[in-house]
């Protein structure tokens, strides 16, 4: 019997390697644990019953498309869809023998914190199923910690990665925009959308990342690593400047219990020989957040303007001509969300708005990426939680989607800028686990293993959640 | 009052790529419907667009033909509207930093050279088909069904506005003539307006003569041909007159005109100010033609423009009508001008490559040089000499001197003589012929011709009969 809360995928590979369980017998482990647990959790969307492949299984967030097994991105709109073909990071996971164990729940269209904008229904936290495991790849992040998957594959346009990684405790990174191929990935918003690693382990993240990393002819916002990734083995900090910005770590709205397990991570920096300084991005915090939802909510409305019932996905019943046929479609297929943001970002795009809007929110992009090399000229990386809060209750901000909306307004900043970022679990505020957010300079995912591996020893947290230990 | 036109014009040229703008879907309208798709152009969920680096070159090729400037950093827009010809909602398009601005052509005519300004050339993809079933006149209004062929959505496309410069409805008529065989002439286009590869629209507006004021235009849309499009262009503007006269004010609105009935009076639709919510197109990034090409290479390799051989051939005095005609290929431009060189008169040259030897032989292939040398002894060699000459002038080793050797007697010297002799044998149709009997003259001819075996310059015969048969 494998143990799969526990087993992390660089043991596994190891296991496998040294012939201790077959790539089926590992693969049927966490088959058994997700029809154990996920009734429960409810993490996948869809389970996969045949899936080629001799390494360590793996998980997709459902916009991930993969030839043949319906790919929704969390949206009734998209209900039946089966790609015909395969998204390039899933390609790279199928040549890399990793198996597909499914498709993971995930808010709509990856808009919002929690997966309760899910159109199938939210997902919940391990650590207490009252509670939302986080969003958008709340799916992804609740079934590695809950041992359904011994890593996954997530997307991050404001926080989607590295939020839903902190509330369930396991390690989460954003990779440099442009490194990993957004090709076949349900597009949400253009500009900010990344695919990236989730794990129980740095190790691990950066084990992924090398497979999934790298320039793809396919999608032309890609470039080449200027380094190939490193598998961090490294137990200390010496010679790292982290810069702690006060106002990712000051404002209003971060639980007193998060500030405490991030400060004192930060001093175990320090004694693992890092020079800890507080430094400041007075613009980047304030403008971060409006900056955003300027931005997504145009591209999402672009983007989402494909689905019109015409050639595939959902499509409304009825007679009428083809204006019908779209709003009812459009009306009927898309959540609340989709709608408020469509809603939203055609406005910002409309004539004569644009430059007020979407064309000053990237004026002030450049102003917040400007802010973030200046402080990467002081600085290796920064610090701070990755969300103001620990896992909320389902439910809780459902009906205030500004409250929602802050949940990433420590995540938004730095993706702004391009940014990676690594979210590690730091440790537990009232029985829930407090992610801390690295943020390092483009093309910096060394870097962050490396003090994100090094901290991780330290802090020793253990990623089991309590009621499942 | 006396007014005057004011005519721009916006024309769309599909590439002839081998591949699609954004994909790698061969380009295929005309092929069985849908058998040339892929994710990317039917827009299924996360595919990307990648450019065709053929298409941004031959867009350069053309903005340089155009007399361009070709933009440091250009960049793809997406145009958003909805309609099942646009899978993904958008059209990627440009908008303000297309690759190609501020061009001028210069358009020959019989009245000498008018400028036209060329706004700028961009580059997008075209639009799939749609076809609807069921309704009137095919049109969506009314269809019961409607299918779409996605082959050529995707198509690379070719966007070029001109400048308000044209004033005449034979302007507009010339200038897309001319703009059709720069395409062609550089490779880039079939630019057949039966198959859709060449579609333009026309913005007409009218002023009075010498005002400088632009007053509400219409839209003139769907003319399949040149000529009928200059028919569109003169009934509008007279029309756009008449109002103005009467006391009226014309409407800004689009004239439909139905393509397969000449005669049928445009559809009017008013105009919406259609908001196409432009935004950069975030899954690409910016082009700059000036890192990734050599414009002085690129430059260097176009061919001579037919706009220039066009005002070439004018100024060598020929009518507009044979001009064009000549201009219709260059090799026919460059066999009138070595025929010319060799001392043949333009309008003769210009008759001789029309009608001799542009319906028999390729004129890209003739001798020119040789073929002349037989030419300016058209009156001295028979006909069917001449003929053949032609007939020939396209193979290998053409020369002229196998031809030459037919050439006629035409010396009155060598000639009198033969003519003496055969007047003397034959007393009786001489008395007959200053009788009055002219129809004689014939017999006479025919005699001296077998007497020389055909060698015989039947004009200087003539001549030379006429005079000595009046004394």
């Amino acid at each position: 019997m494998i143990e799969t809360l526990r087993l992390t995928a660089e043991d596994a590979a190891g296991m496998l390697e040294r012939g201790e369980f077959s790539a089926a017998e590992l693969r049927g482990a966490y088959r058994t644990a997700i029809d154990e647990r996920d009734p429960e959790l409810h993490t996948f969307l869809t389970t996969v019953d045949e899936a080629e492949g001799d390494g360590v299984p793996i998980a997709f967030k459902d916009l991930i498309s993969t030839r043949g097994v319906e790919t929704t991105a969390g949206s009734r709109i998209l209900a039946g869809y089966k790609p015909v073909f395969d998204a390039t990071v899933a390609s790279r996971c199928i040549d890399a023998g990793l198996p597909l164990l499914g498709k993971t729940n995930m808010d709509e269209f990856a808009m919002g914190s929690s997966t309760e904008n899910s159109g199938f229904g939210p997902s919940r936290n391990p650590w207490d199923p009252d509670r939302v495991p986080g969003g958008s790849s709340g799916g992804s992040t609740a079934a590695v910690a809950a041992g359904l998957a011994p890593w996954a594959l997530g997307s991050d346009t404001g926080g989607s990665i590295k939020q839903p990684a902190a509330l369930c405790g396991v390690v989460g990174l954003r990779p440099t925009y442009g490194t990993v191929s957004r090709y076949g990935i349900v597009a949400f918003a253009s500009s900010l959308d990344q695919i990236g690693p989730i794990a129980k382990t740095v190790r691990d993240c950066a084990l992924l990342y090398r497979i999934v990393a790298g320039r793809d002819p396919c999608d032309s916002t890609t470039v080449e690593l200027p380094q190939p990734v490193e598998l961090p083995e490294a137990e200390d900090l010496r010679g790292l400047k982290i810069g702690v910005p006060k106002e990712l770590n000051e404002t209003e709205g971060i639980e007193p219990g998060v500030s405490e397990q991030v400060n004192r991570s930060l001093a175990l920096a320090r004694e693992l020989g890092a020079e800890v300084e507080e430094c400041s991005l007075p613009r980047s915090v304030d403008f971060g957040l409006p900056c955003y939802y300027l931005i997504a909510p145009s591209e999402a409305s672009s983007n989402l303007a494909r689905y019109d019932g015409v050639r595939y996905g959902y499509r409304a019943e009825g007679d009428g001509d083809i204006r019908q046929l779209y709003a009812r479609t459009r009306d009927e297929g898309f959540g609340d969300e989709p709608k408020r943001r469509i809603m939203l970002g055609t406005y910002a795009l409309s004539a004569g708005y644009y430059e007020a809007f979407y064309g000053q929110a990237q004026r002030v992009r450049t102003l917040i990426k400007q802010e973030h090399d200046a402080l990467f000229e002081r600085f290796d990386l920064l610090a701070s939680p990755t969300s103001p809060t620990v896992a909320f209750r389902l439910g809780e901000r459902t009906q205030n989607p500004l409250a929602m909306y802050l949940s990433d307004v420590l995540t938004i900043p730095s993706n702004m800028a391009g940014m990676p970022g690594l979210s590690i679990p730091c440790g537990l505020s009232d029985g829930l686990p407090v992610g801390l957010q690295l943020i390092g300079p483009q093309f910096s995912e060394n870097a962050l293993f490396r003090a994100g591996h090094a901290l991780e020893q330290a802090l020793a947290f253990d990623y089991v959640p309590e009621r499942l230990r | 009052m006396s007014w005057e036109a004011v005519i721009g014009l916006e024309i769309h040229v599909q590439l002839k790529t081998r591949t699609k703008m954004f994909c790698r879907c061969a380009v295929g309208a005309l092929d069985d419907p849908n058998t040339r798709t892929c994710p990317v152009c039917l827009a299924l969920p996360g595919s990307l667009p990648v450019p065709n680096r053929q298409a941004v070159e031959w867009t350069i090729r053309l903005g340089l033909a155009l007399g361009c400037e070709i933009a440091g950093h250009a960049v793809f827009h997406r145009k958003h509207y909805f309609y099942p010809d646009n899978p993904k909602g958008y059209q990627i398009s440009q908008y303000d930093e297309p690759l190609c601005v501020n061009g001028r052509v210069r358009l020959p005519g019989p009245d000498g050279v008018a400028e036209i300004g060329i706004t700028r050339a961009h580059l997008e993809e075209d639009a799939a088909k749609t076809l609807h079933v069921g309704g009137a006149e095919g049109r969506i209004h009314g269809a019961t069904a409607s299918l779409v062929d996605f082959n050529r959505g995707g198509t690379p496309l070719v966007e070029i506005v001109t400048e308000p410069d044209i004033r005449t409805a034979e302007q507009a008529r010339r200038f897309l003539q001319l703009l059709r065989q720069t395409v062609v002439e550089l490779g880039i286009s079939d630019a057949e307006m039966e198959k859709g590869s060449l579609r333009f629209d026309v913005n007409v507006s009218v002023r009075p003569t010498g005002s400088d004021e632009l007053r509400t235009r219409t839209e003139l849309k769907n003319m399949n041909s040149f000529a009928f499009a200059a028919r569109g262009i003169e009934h509008e503007i007279e029309r756009q007159i008449a109002t103005y006269e009467s006391g009226g004010q014309v409407e800004q609105e689009t004239l439909h005109f139905d393509p397969n009935r000449e005669d049928a009076p445009p559809l009017r639709s008013k105009e919406e100010a259609e908001d196409y919510r432009y935004f950069p197109e975030p899954d690409l990034v910016p082009i700059e033609p000036l890192r990734e090409w050599s414009l002085d290479e690129l430059g260097g390799k176009l061919p001579e423009s037919p706009s220039a051989r066009l005002e070439r051939v004018l100024a060598a005095g020929l009518e507009l009508r044979d001009a064009e005609a000549l201009n219709a290929e260059p090799a026919r431009v460059s066999l009138f001008e070595t025929i010319g060189e060799a001392g043949v008169e333009p309008r003769a040259a210009a008759a001789f490559v029309l009608n001799d030897v542009a319906p028999r032989v390729d004129p890209a292939r003739v001798d020119g040089a040789e073929l002349a040398k037989v030419l300016r002894e058209r009156d001295q060699i028979p006909r069917e000499a001449l003929d053949a000459a032609v007939a020939a002038s396209a193979s290998k080793g053409f020369t002229a001197d196998e031809y030459l050797r037919e050439r006629t007697v035409a010396d009155a010297s060598e000639l009198d003589p033969v003519i003496d002799r055969i007047l003397s044998e034959n007393g009786q149709q001489v008395e007959a012929y200053r009788g009055g009997k002219e129809g004689l003259l014939g017999f006479f001819v025919g005699q001296v011709m077998r007497e020389t075996q055909g060698k015989a310059n039947p004009k200087v015969v003539n001549e030379r009969l006429r005079e000595k048969l009046k004394t």
